[in-house]
Order: C-alpha cells, then sequence, then structure tokens
C-alpha cells in the first residue's frame, strides 16, 4: 500500500484534502448559517455556500434569547472545580503509590488497576440514585463529585513519579525536607508535563460531558453547556430558528477549539498515551 | 525502608473515598437492583429477589429494537472506521510537506462537543418542504431521490448515524495508527527493498504485523466505544430516541433511569449489566483473536 501511494502521488493528495474536507465542512457550515440572516436563510430552498450580508444578529439573539452566557459560566466553574480537585486528589494517591512504602501497596495498585476496567455506565445508575437521595440534584455538588475521579490518570501520573531518581528523595530527606515540601516543590514541577496532560484532558472532558448532567439537573439555571444546546434544539428559539442554534454551537466550540491549537501538541501525545473515545 | 502506612493511608484516603462512594459501592449495587423486583424511585420498596427484571428488560420491544440499532452501529462504524483510519494513517506518511497541517485538521473532531456538532450535522441532513438541506441538494445534483435523513426512513437514519460516529471516532484512530507507523524502523523496508519484495508483500508481512497490536488495540476499545454510544443519537434525533426507533443500548438504560417513563433503576440495572455481560464476551473474543494474530515484539 505504501508503494502504491508513492506511485499515485496525486491519488494521495486526493485522498488527503478529501478527508480534510469532510472534518472542516461542518464546521465551515455551522460559521456559515451563523452568519446569515434569519429571514434571508429561510427563504433559501437550496442552501447558498457564501452570504454577502453576515450578521451577528444571531449571537446576540442567542445570548439574549435563551441563557447560553449561563450555560457557559456553569460550565467554566464546573470544569475548574472539577478539574482542580482531580488534579490535586489525583497527585496525592499518586505520590502514595509511587514513593510511600506500606503494607498492601502491591495488592492496594492491582485493585485500583482493575478499577480502570469498570465502565463509567454501570455506576452511574446507583451514582443517580445516590445523588438524588441526597437531594443534591441541580447543584454543582451533584454534579461534580461523581465526576471527579479517574483512576487511570493516577496509574498515568504514578508511573511519571516512578520514574524520579530515589537519589534526589534520599538527597532532600538528609536536607530535611519533608515528604509534603519534596512532593509539591521537586515531583511535581519535574513531572508538570504529564500534569498539564493529563489537566487538559480532563477539561476536554468536562467541556463535553453530557450523561451526568442531563440526569442531574432539569433546572436550566444549572445546565451545562451539552444539555443547553439539546435544551436550545427542542425548545430555545423554536425549532426554525437554525442560524440562531448555529450561533449558539460556534459559542461552545470555540474554546476548545483554542485550547487544542494552543496546546496542540501535549493534548495529541497525551491522547496516545491514554486517551480513549470511540 | 520503614512503613509508612499512615502516611501513605492519609495520602491515598481522598481518591479512596471518592472511588469508594462513586464506583465500588455503584458496583455492588447495580446487581442488588437488578434482582430487585418491582422497585421504582417512586414507591422505594420491592416486592421480591429474582431475575424477573432481566424477563422484563430482554421481552421490552424498546429494548430489541436498541440492541438491534447499536448492533448495526457496531457491525458497520468499527471496520469501516479502522479501515479508513489505516489509509489515511498509510497516506500521512507518504507526504512531507503540511502533513502536520493535516494532522491538525483530521484531529478537530475529538475535541468538539458532540452534541453542538452533532446538530450541524443534523442541519445538513435534514430535509423540509422549505429546505432540502445540503445533504440532499448533492443528491438532486447527481440525480437522485432525495429523502430526509433525520425524520425518514430507518435505513437513512441509520446512515446519518453511522456517518457521524465515525467522523467522531476517526481522530483517535488516525492518531494511534499515524504513531504506530512512525515507531516503525526504517530498516525493515531498506532490508525489504533490497531483496526486491512486492509492495503488497511488504505491507502484509512487515508493516502489518508491526503495526498489529495498535490495530488491535483500536478494533478492541473501537467494539467498546461503539456499544456505549449515546450522545451522538441524541445529538441527531433529539432525547426522545424511543419515539424516533434509534434509541441505543445506553440510552435504553438512562431512558428507564429517568427520563420520560423513567424511574425504574431496576430495569435499567438489568439492562445495563446485559449490556457489559456482551461488551465483555466480545471483548475476550477479541483478545483471544489476537493473541493468535497479533505480533508483539
Amino acid at each position: 500500500m505504501k508503494t502504491f501511494f508513492k506511485k499515485h502521488k496525486p491519488l494521495t493528495w486526493f485522498f488527503l484534502i478529501l478527508w480534510a474536507i469532510i472534518v472542516l465542512f461542518p464546521f465551515y457550515w455551522m460559521v456559515l448559517t451563523s452568519l446569515k440572516e434569519y429571514g434571508a436563510y429561510n427563504a433559501e430552498y437550496t442552501p447558498t455556500f457564501f452570504t454577502l450580508s453576515p450578521t451577528i444578529e444571531n449571537y446576540i439573539e442567542a445570548f439574549t434569547a435563551v441563557d447560553l452566557g449561563r450555560y457557559l459560566i456553569n460550565t467554566v466553574i464546573f470544569t475548574v472545580i472539577t478539574t482542580a480537585l482531580m488534579i490535586f486528589v489525583t497527585i496525592l494517591a499518586a505520590f502514595a503509590f509511587a514513593r510511600l512504602q506500606f503494607s498492601g501497596k502491591n495488592i492496594l495498585f492491582t485493585l485500583f488497576l482493575a478499577l480502570m476496567m469498570i465502565p463509567g455506565e454501570l455506576v452511574v445508575i446507583t451514582n443517580f440514585q445516590t445523588i438524588t437521595e441526597l437531594n443534591l440534584r441541580n447543584t454543582f455538588t451533584g454534579l461534580i463529585l461523581p465526576s471527579v475521579t479517574s483512576v487511570f490518570y493516577i496509574y498515568l501520573l504514578r508511573e511519571n513519579f516512578a520514574q524520579i531518581p530515589d537519589s534526589l528523595y534520599y538527597a532532600a530527606k538528609v536536607d530535611g525536607t519533608s515528604d509534603w515540601r519534596y512532593l509539591w516543590k521537586v515531583m511535581v514541577p519535574i513531572c508538570m508535563p504529564t500534569v498539564v496532560t493529563i489537566t487538559i484532558l480532563k477539561v476536554i472532558e468536562c467541556w463535553n460531558l453530557y450523561i451526568w448532567p442531563s440526569l442531574i439537573t432539569d433546572d436550566p439555571k444549572y445546565f451545562l453547556v451539552s444539555n443547553g444546546i439539546q435544551e436550545i434544539r427542542e425548545s430555545g428559539f423554536g425549532r426554525a430558528n437554525i442560524p440562531a442554534m448555529m450561533a449558539a454551537v460556534v459559542v461552545i466550540s470555540i474554546p476548545l477549539i483554542v485550547l487544542f491549537l494552543v496546546y496542540r501538541k501535549q493534548i495529541m501525545s497525551g491522547v496516545v498515551r491514554g486517551g480513549t473515545k470511540g | 525502608m520503614e512503613k509508612q502506612n499512615l502516611k501513605a493511608f492519609l495520602y491515598l484516603l481522598p481518591a479512596f473515598l471518592f472511588l469508594a462512594v462513586f464506583m465500588i459501592y455503584p458496583l455492588i449495587d447495580v446487581f442488588v437492583y437488578s434482582v430487585e423486583e418491582g422497585y421504582s424511585s417512586a414507591s422505594q420498596s420491592f416486592f421480591g429477589v429474582g431475575l424477573y427484571n432481566y424477563d422484563y428488560v430482554l421481552h421490552d420491544p424498546y429494548f430489541s429494537r436498541a440492541l438491534l440499532n447499536t448492533f448495526i452501529l457496531v457491525i458497520v462504524t468499527v471496520p469501516l472506521s479502522t479501515g479508513l483510519a489505516l489509509l489515511i494513517a498509510f497516506a500521512l506518511t507518504r507526504i512531507e510537506k503540511v502533513r502536520s497541517l493535516f494532522q491538525t485538521i483530521y484531529f478537530l473532531p475529538y475535541v468538539t462537543n458532540t452534541l453542538a456538532v452533532g446538530m450541524v450535522f443534523m442541519v445538513l441532513f435534514k430535509q423540509t418542504p422549505y429546505s432540502e438541506g445540503f445533504v440532499n441538494m448533492l443528491i438532486h445534483m447527481f440525480g437522485g431521490q432525495g429523502v430526509d435523513f433525520i425524520e425518514g426512513p430507518y435505513w437513512a437514519k441509520m446512515f446519518v448515524l453511522c456517518f457521524y460516529t465515525i467522523w467522531i471516532v476517526m481522530p483517535f484512530k488516525i492518531l494511534i495508527l499515524t504513531s504506530a507507523l512512525a515507531s516503525v524502523n526504517p530498516i525493515y523496508y531498506s532490508a525489504a527493498k533490497v531483496d526486491g519484495t512486492r509492495p503488497w508483500r511488504i505491507f502484509y508481512k512487515i508493516t502489518l504485523p508491526l503495526i498489529s497490536p495498535s490495530v488491535f488495540y483500536l478494533i478492541i476499545t473501537g467494539f467498546i466505544g461503539a456499544f456505549k454510544a449515546y450522545s451522538d443519537a441524541v445529538a441527531l434525533f433529539g432525547t426522545n430516541l424511543n419515539s424516533a426507533g434509534m434509541n441505543t443500548m445506553v440510552g435504553y438504560v438512562f431512558d428507564m433511569l429517568y427520563r420520560d417513563g423513567g424511574g425504574y433503576p431496576s430495569y435499567a440495572s438489568a439492562a445495563a449489566i446485559i449490556l457489559f455481560a456482551i461488551v465483555l464476551t466480545i471483548t475476550v473474543i477479541n483478545l483471544m483473536v489476537s493473541k493468535k494474530h497479533v505480533h508483539y515484539s
């Protein structure tokens, strides 16, 4: 196949460009549609590929007719708190497994790894009941708590921590550094690339979370963007106002795309090491 | 070195608390729910223990529909997306200029919100009396008969669902295969060239065996992911998937738990356990097949 592509260079290019168009086209279409006037959009039976009179009225509509601003703020609050908690919990646990000596360490770590195989869908049912019984529906606490732990990230960071030479630890001990200080002043800075990677992956995960928030919130005041967009689709602008919906979609998509373009290398290498989707 | 039991306990405590409450306890509890007969969120009580919930779920036409939809989705998307990703990853190794630009573009769907972009696909594929939509415009241009892919016939809806699912999962697969191909030592190709090996033979005897661990990894995770499909269907067809006839197994679980006609955690649990019995079986089969065919260096 390699030589096949080599012999047919134009075909290779055609194929690659075709897939790039398939990937990019929906993005083009959402931006284009969001810039069309409501009346103009509805008047065209056959869609046009460009617009001569772009308008921002759809964006104004998206922020005024529905609570898009609130959904965004909610998602930011949820993402920041969940990710911060996750990082803190993960660093502590990874440190214990990588650095400390304690009874039953190996068995405990094996059990930990076994937890990685538990699918989220299986535990959501009871978590839903738990949060409902604690009266935490429609609260940030209820949204955040079950979303915090990621066994896989503990594993990833532990592997990274374990690579730090022991001699550094003993040197710090001789200098009288406490474990706590050693963790935050030496280990975390050394493993910063991994910490950054898992932070970004968690942010992406939080931003796109749909199932848990859709179960736990039915009050639009606590909707995250995914639920917000679903709500907009089903009752927000009236189903006909496609341009305003597309404006909302653009607003929701931009933060992650910007994050991706800035941290492209970390995100892609992080996904190679341990992302799963699909 | 002396033991640091107390200290280790304190460091592990936060993680352990979260895992115990939101993972280990629920895991046990889901089995308990699944055998409690007649339990509903409204009554908070049950009248017996047995396998009735499984029986109910297995005879529920909505469940059969969800099962069928999920199987079609898995059988169509896993081979297609893996094959296509393999092709694209190979094509990427053949170019040098702008390769990283292509890689960046191909990765974009990974960082998009499934619900949000799903709405764009809905707009592209939808046909209404007032607007034919982009895809139907293409079909008409080539002289075909238009069809509403969102509320039209079953095969059309299935087609969009598969198409969107593939679009969503491609970035991960392309990325994994690209990095697998990049790690193949070029010395093998040089050796094969010296021997005058034919291209197809090089592919079958060198490239494929060397990247086979990645390919099987993708097949295994692909099966698992496709069996759990849900939010892409919601994005395209709305939350009432049962009436659209497009529900998936995970969708069935959550509908039983919460949405209209919900409030039955026992049925939801039974359905979830059936789903994971299926996923586990298929994963084990996959692993057994991969032991035979995968080349681990």
